[in-house]
């Protein structure tokens, strides 16, 4: 199918899968770095398992990216060797764990935006970004059933976890905008019928999401300023800190097999 | 999924070889995580055909970071070469995503006796509700009254669970 398109799809096409992968790559980093901390043994399992899901959906979308720019890099190539300005990522997604009331908000946010997002994509005529978008849908249906439950026992539990959960909320909403940025490139792939048109995804996540938590007693912060940066490789500080753990040994020893 | 013959290349020989040769001789590799069940019944392999003089194994990843992946493909590969065939690829596909709709009935009561709660009824499709309200039942006891100790367990496609009646620790095979 890529074979079949032409150079300026084609770039524009690489760059979407892009987004895809390193919003997968960088949420399964943070989640891969709670193994062996996590608050109780069964969380860590949960947290781990998580991450390796993501990690999975980003080898995926990392491969097809490497197949479509077809310059002779491949998935690896694309994780471990491009630096914080190549990475298109969402901010939300490189925001540090912090705690745990932190990092179960950030993985609700993105996983109830995600389980509207991948249901669109699965409908792409592009069979590889079909099939592995409706393999996410169901696993992602898993972690927002496991995040939200949290929300609301954190939300509406103690006095301190309610405190916490409201801090991450405060933290985090800001980065929320981005979840539905859009620009040339998706205009593009919408018009090629690459990609469906997802206009609706931003009240349909906004409803969900104020329902849960509401449940859980926490409130939206009002007039806040939006962030976004990430889509065009503007990033904040902890991007760099984690590419750094992450590409280290992958570029001390270039081509090193185990 | 698998054609009624399959052509495979032996040396200069072309040999046919039928669908329930191939079959078998991948029904012979164990899934590693699972080892009571094997790569066919488990709906891993989801389509063999021949092209070009080249034998294809399209197999699909059951979550799509099971690193079980690698291992199943050298064990294809494996047992292909040991039969005579090397002119031989395995393609791992995403298209159709795999569904534990696809686990024959056999391989569940397999599970079961293997002490894993198979999967029941049919995958949900609103993604939003939760599944397996109802209690899974205990594979050692067959007592419902159980519960779910984690919606993740020892590997991707599994769940923790806790027998109240015979006070055993399960697993029980997600539904996906």
């Amino acid at each position: 199918m890529s074979h079949q398109l032409n150079d300026y799809v084609r770039a524009a096409l690489f760059e979407y899968l892009l987004r895809l992968g390193d919003d997968k790559l960088i949420l399964g980093h943070r989640l891969s770095e709670w193994c062996g901390h996590a608050p109780a043994l069964e969380e860590d399992i949960a947290l781990a398992n998580i991450a390796l899901d993501c990690v999975g959906q980003a080898n995926a979308f990392l491969t097809f990216a490497a197949e479509v720019e077809d310059k002779g890099r491949n998935e690896d190539d694309l994780a471990y060797f491009r630096n914080e300005i190549q990475f298109k990522n969402l901010l939300l997604l490189e925001q540090p764990n912090k705690d745990f009331a932190h990092t179960i908000t950030r993985q609700f946010f993105y996983s109830s935006f995600g389980i509207y997002f991948f249901q669109d994509l699965a409908k792409s005529k592009l069979e590889f970004l079909a099939g592995i978008s409706s393999k996410a849908v169901k696993e992602t249906s898993y972690h927002l059933r496991h995040c939200k439950e949290w929300m609301r026992r954190l939300g509406d539990g103690t006095e301190e976890s309610h405190r916490r959960a409201q801090e991450a909320v405060n933290d985090l909403w800001r980065f929320t905008d981005e979840l539905f940025f859009k620009n040339d490139i998706d205009e593009l792939l919408i018009q090629e019928n690459i990609l469906p048109d997802t206009n609706s995804l931003r009240e349909m996540w906004r409803t969900y999401a104020e329902e849960i938590l509401t449940q859980a007693t926490l409130q939206i912060p009002q007039n806040e300023n939006m962030q976004t940066g990430g889509r065009k490789g503007i990033h904040t500080e902890h991007l760099g800190h984690l590419l750094a753990e992450m590409q280290i040994v992958a570029r001390s020893y270039p081509n090193a097999k185990w | 999924m698998l054609q009624d013959h399959i052509q495979m290349q032996n040396g200069n020989k072309l040999m046919i070889k039928t669908k329930n040769e191939i079959l078998n001789l991948l029904a012979g590799i164990n899934d590693p995580e699972i080892p009571v069940l094997n790569i066919v019944e488990m709906g891993i392999v989801h389509r063999a055909f021949y092209e070009n003089e080249k034998l294809i194994v399209e197999i699909t990843p059951t979550y799509s970071g099971c690193p079980a992946m690698k291992v199943i493909e050298d064990e294809i590969l494996d047992v292909m070469y040991s039969n005579g065939c090397d002119n031989i690829e395995v393609k791992k596909i995403f298209a159709p995503a795999w569904t534990t709709d696809w686990m024959t009935e056999k391989a569940k009561d397999k599970l079961k006796n293997y002490g894993i709660a198979p999967p029941e009824g049919k995958t949900e499709k609103d993604f939003f509700r939760d599944q397996n309200k109802k209690p899974v039942k205990c594979p050692y006891c067959k007592s419902v009254k159980t519960k779910l100790t984690n919606r993740f367990g020892s590997t991707a496609c599994k769940s923790l669970h806790f027998c109240l009646e015979c006070t055993q620790p399960f697993e029980h095979f997600k539904c996906i």
